[in-house]
């Protein structure tokens, strides 16, 4: 259903949605003075994006609906989703505006909400066909002869890190830019680098790791990614981040509760980032502090 | 950059007389007035105490006042002049209100209201909802509305708050653009729609903002969205049924750019084969911008139609090397065909996200003892422009304000002086650029009036911090971006009001203003001009001195067109629409957190304290003298 028109469905299940949160509000209410523990059955609202496989769809197969639920029902929550495109605004949309209290899959330390202790690490890579150069570094002298897919923030004056890498090196001459929008009446709009390169349109292209692990395993011809090099491109543009969950700045109940919750289904959330290809840069296993 | 995503509206009972624009009092009015311009320049010549100007717009784009508003310019010639004159200098001060409307919507109102006959129609930000108002009984109630529930969707891609600029009349039909895309014919004594083409795509990041033109049974109108890769265009939809009838693209190959023999730049760095393309390293003009989501001007005697083009988007500077055609920059084409006439960039290789979708405002004036046929143009970069509308050879670009992002216009190769100590760029922090990302001026509309000579410059004071990095992501994918912050610029003031003496090269007269100044501006035949204030004030003030006449304050901050009519009772009325918002005022239309510095593209460290001064709004205020 995704690939006709996500942008309406969404917006008719979230007003649906919303409709049966009132409703039940009321049945709780009612349920209060019938049956107490009925009562303090607990939701855990989470804001996601409905169209952006391998984080998370509608259908809740991303890993990050995986690891949502694994953390309400550690909590003894339901878990309920405000669906909403991961674009400009998402959080002030969502979070901020109360529709939700909890995003999946921030970076760590973003500035505009409070992020839990971050669960996994990853890096942006390079996707290869297997027949064409193993390229694993921005000084990598072939770079500058290969046609580079980039992802394209869309932000103005903001550029995926490997692109202000390649641009520091001068190699601008043969990149070809994905909007990392995209068109979002296609399913997973930001897959279509991957797949660019699968299909010989480009010979390599960079891009986050957890959406090429997933995307690459998934093409007819067969890819390898590795990550790139360095990790930290010049004084201070990193390749490598930290990814954690995001609750309201002055949330720090939750922040405290969804920390627990991640920190003692460690391995489960490892097992299932293994199970979906993301490349990892943090032993598994392992908390950051 | 911003150019970020937001459009149009009107009239009624004229199409009961069936009147066609071409006939009747128009037409004498007309020849009465070509006739006094070209004895212009030889009275000038012959008396300096002379007090009218030779500088005036040519007749027939800017045809003798109906006392009627169809177009949020006013003319074709992008005046926003009213030839009414029983307010003036002496009485505006007895102004009060005759009637409010609220619009239901509180988002930042940039829409001009319109008049035709005795009805005056007014669109809504996003969900666009257009209202039909009878001048002609008490409280001015309301005819019809018609609501085109766009999808929601759009809201969350517009670039900076969900505005329009409002609707246009013509035939007997309204005009106007949806957020998600749509362009919508309605008749304008019921409301009922005729036509309704989606033309723009939410999906790839496409919004319309910007009020449509018409011209010659055409309805102009171009794309927002060029941060998001959105690849310009404008395009020509038939006015009878809607179909397109040509579109132009503002970049890639010469066919696409409607770019053919008839092509003559007056600038070599304008000429070429396929600029579009060559400009720009392989492949990235296909999603380089170019947007166009401001205003166009028109001039019937020399059949042309001008409009400007967006900034380069949406890589940065350092990855697209070259002049990146045809981005920031501006076109004469031919309404009919969209063939391009001239080309001329203000900003080749734009830096600093200097969108060039300003207003331009026809002029015909003596330069440097030539009689030549002008447009006029406050510039985002910075710089007052005069350029030759048959050529598009600058004449003078002077700045009107603060700026060091350049040094000037070299007049020989027409090209902006880059200043290299301001250049950003990966990795490097620079501080104190100015103007900003939103330009000394951004969309808001000057306006001009013969009688004095005077430009009426509503515009921002601010400048900018580039620096560090901050993390972000967007469906998923974590970046560092820009940290643009914005700052008061010289004098402290955020905004200004400035009168330009458009022939001697110079600011008449200019007024500080705490906030920018991000309305329109309208100026009368009592010399009297109008505009608003983000804390709420809507102000008059003499055209020949910038004396504050009157002042109104409005329920919330200002940011649309005021305007000025003939009422059905023969009396002068004066409109505008009072609800803070657009890019500078998001931080209160769409609720942001002052602590979030860089919110809005950086405009909200500019702007924390204007959740102080003003709250959300969206209310018509109409004022009259008593009687």
């Amino acid at each position: 259903m995704c690939s006709g028109c996500p942008d309406e469905l969404d917006f008719t299940a979230r007003l649906a949605r919303t409709a049966l949160r009132r409703l039940a509000i009321g049945v709780a209410a009612l349920a209060f003075v019938l049956s107490p523990a009925l009562a303090h059955a607990r939701e855990l609202r989470v804001c996601a994006d409905p169209n952006n496989m391998p984080f998370s769809n509608a259908a809740g197969q991303g890993f990050e609906n995986r690891i949502a639920q694994i953390v309400a029902s550690d909590l003894g929550a339901k878990l309920i989703y405000t669906w909403w495109a991961q674009r400009r605004g998402f959080v002030r949309n969502t979070l901020k505006a109360g529709l939700c209290d909890l995003v999946p899959g921030t970076p760590a330390n973003l500035e505009m909400l409070r992020t839990t202790t971050p669960y996994y690490r990853s890096s942006y890579v390079f996707v290869t066909r297997k027949d064409s150069p193993d390229v694993s570094s921005f000084n990598d002298p072939r770079l500058r002869d290969l046609r580079i897919g980039v992802q394209l923030i869309g932000d103005d004056g903001a550029n995926s890190p490997p692109v202000q890498a390649l641009g520091r090196r001068g190699i601008v001459g043969h990149l070809v830019g994905y909007p990392v929008y995209g068109d979002y009446s296609a399913p997973n709009p930001p897959a279509r680098i991957v797949e660019a390169v699968a299909r010989g349109e480009i010979d390599l292209a960079v891009v986050w790791g957890p959406l090429a692990g997933y995307f690459a395993a998934r093409q007819a011809a067969p890819l390898r990614i590795t990550p790139v090099a360095p990790r930290i491109d010049g004084p201070q543009l990193p390749m490598i981040y930290d990814i954690s969950m995001g609750v309201r700045r002055d949330d720090d109940a939750l922040r405290a509760d969804v920390n627990g919750a991640l920190s003692r289904h460690k391995v489960e959330i490892d097992a299932l980032l293994a199970q979906y290809g993301v490349p990892r840069l943090d032993p598994p296993g392992t908390l950051a502090p | 950059m911003k150019g970020m995503p937001q459009l149009s509206p009107t009239r009624a009972d004229a199409g009961r007389h069936a009147r066609k624009p071409a006939a009747g009092n128009p037409v004498d009015a007309r020849i009465l007035l070509g006739t006094l311009l070209t004895c212009l320049p030889f009275l000038a010549a012959a008396s300096d105490a002379l007090t009218t100007p030779a500088i005036a717009p040519p007749a027939a784009a800017a045809p003798a006042d109906d006392g009627q508003w169809t177009m949020p310019a006013k003319n074709y010639a992008s005046t926003r002049f009213s030839e009414l004159s029983e307010i003036n200098e002496g009485n505006v001060k007895n102004l009060q209100v005759a009637f409010t409307f609220s619009t239901g919507v509180n988002k930042g109102q940039e829409a001009a209201p319109l008049v035709v006959a005795n009805t005056m129609y007014i669109v809504t930000p996003f969900p666009n909802v257009v209202y039909a108002l009878d001048l002609s009984r008490p409280g001015a109630p309301m005819k019809w509305k018609y609501e085109p529930n766009p999808e929601p969707a759009a809201q969350g891609v517009a670039c900076c708050d969900v505005v329009t600029r409002g609707a246009a009349f013509a035939d007997g039909r309204i005009f106007f653009n949806t957020l998600d895309g749509h362009t919508i014919a309605l008749d304008a004594n019921t409301g009922q729609p005729i036509w309704n083409a989606h033309i723009g795509n939410i999906n790839i990041g496409e919004t319309i903002t910007m009020a449509p033109l018409v011209v010659k049974g055409k309805v102009l109108v171009g794309n927002s969205g060029g941060e998001m890769g959105v690849r310009g265009w404008v395009k020509a939809l038939d006015a009878g049924d809607g179909h397109v009838v040509w579109t132009a693209y503002g970049t890639g190959p010469d066919r696409d750019v409607l770019i053919g023999p008839d092509f003559k730049p007056h600038y070599d760095m304008d000429k070429g084969r396929d600029l579009g393309v060559t400009t720009w390293p392989p492949e990235a003009w296909k999603i380089g911008g170019g947007n166009m989501w401001g205003w166009i001007s028109y001039d019937p005697d020399l059949d042309l139609i001008f409009h400007g083009t967006g900034n380069p988007g949406p890589w940065n500077p350092d990855l697209r090397p070259g002049d990146n055609k045809w981005t920031s920059g501006i076109f004469a084409r031919d309404p009919d065909t969209g063939a391009a006439k001239w080309f001329y960039q203000w900003s080749p290789h734009d830096l600093h996200d200097y969108d060039g979708i300003n207003e331009q405002v026809l002029l015909d004036m003596n330069w440097q003892g030539k009689a030549r046929k002008v447009l006029v143009r406050p510039e985002r970069n910075g710089y007052l422009y005069i350029l030759d509308r048959t050529t598009g050879e600058v004449l003078s670009a002077k700045p009107f304000g603060p700026v060091n992002s350049s040094k000037g216009v070299d007049l020989k190769t027409g090209r902006l002086i880059e200043n290299p100590d301001k250049k950003t760029g990966t990795g490097k922090v620079v501080r104190d650029i100015c103007p900003t990302a939103s330009g000394l001026k951004d969309w808001q509309p000057s306006a001009f009036s013969p009688k004095t000579g005077l430009l009426y410059i509503p515009h921002n004071n601010l400048c900018m911090d580039e620096e560090g990095v901050e993390v972000n992501y967007i469906a998923g994918t974590p970046y560092v971006g820009m940290n643009v912050r914005m700052i008061p610029g010289p004098g402290g003031n955020r905004g200004a009001f400035t009168a330009w003496d458009i022939a001697a090269e110079k600011p008449a007269w200019s007024l500080k203003e705490n906030f920018p100044v991000w309305s329109g501006a309208v100026v009368t035949a009592g010399d009297v001009v109008f505009y608003g204030t983000m804390e709420g004030w809507f102000k008059a003030v003499s055209a020949r001195t910038g004396d504050l006449l009157w002042q109104f304050k409005t329920s919330s901050g200002i940011i649309g067109q005021p305007i000025t009519y003939r009422g059905p009772d023969g009396h002068q009325y004066v409109a505008i629409l009072s609800g803070v918002g657009g890019w500078a005022g998001a931080i209160v239309s769409g609720d942001l957190d002052p602590r979030d510095a860089t919110a809005a593209l950086g405009f909200v460290n500019a702007m924390k304290d204007l959740k102080n001064a003003t709250t959300a709004g969206g209310t018509l205020y109409v004022f009259r003298l008593p009687g």
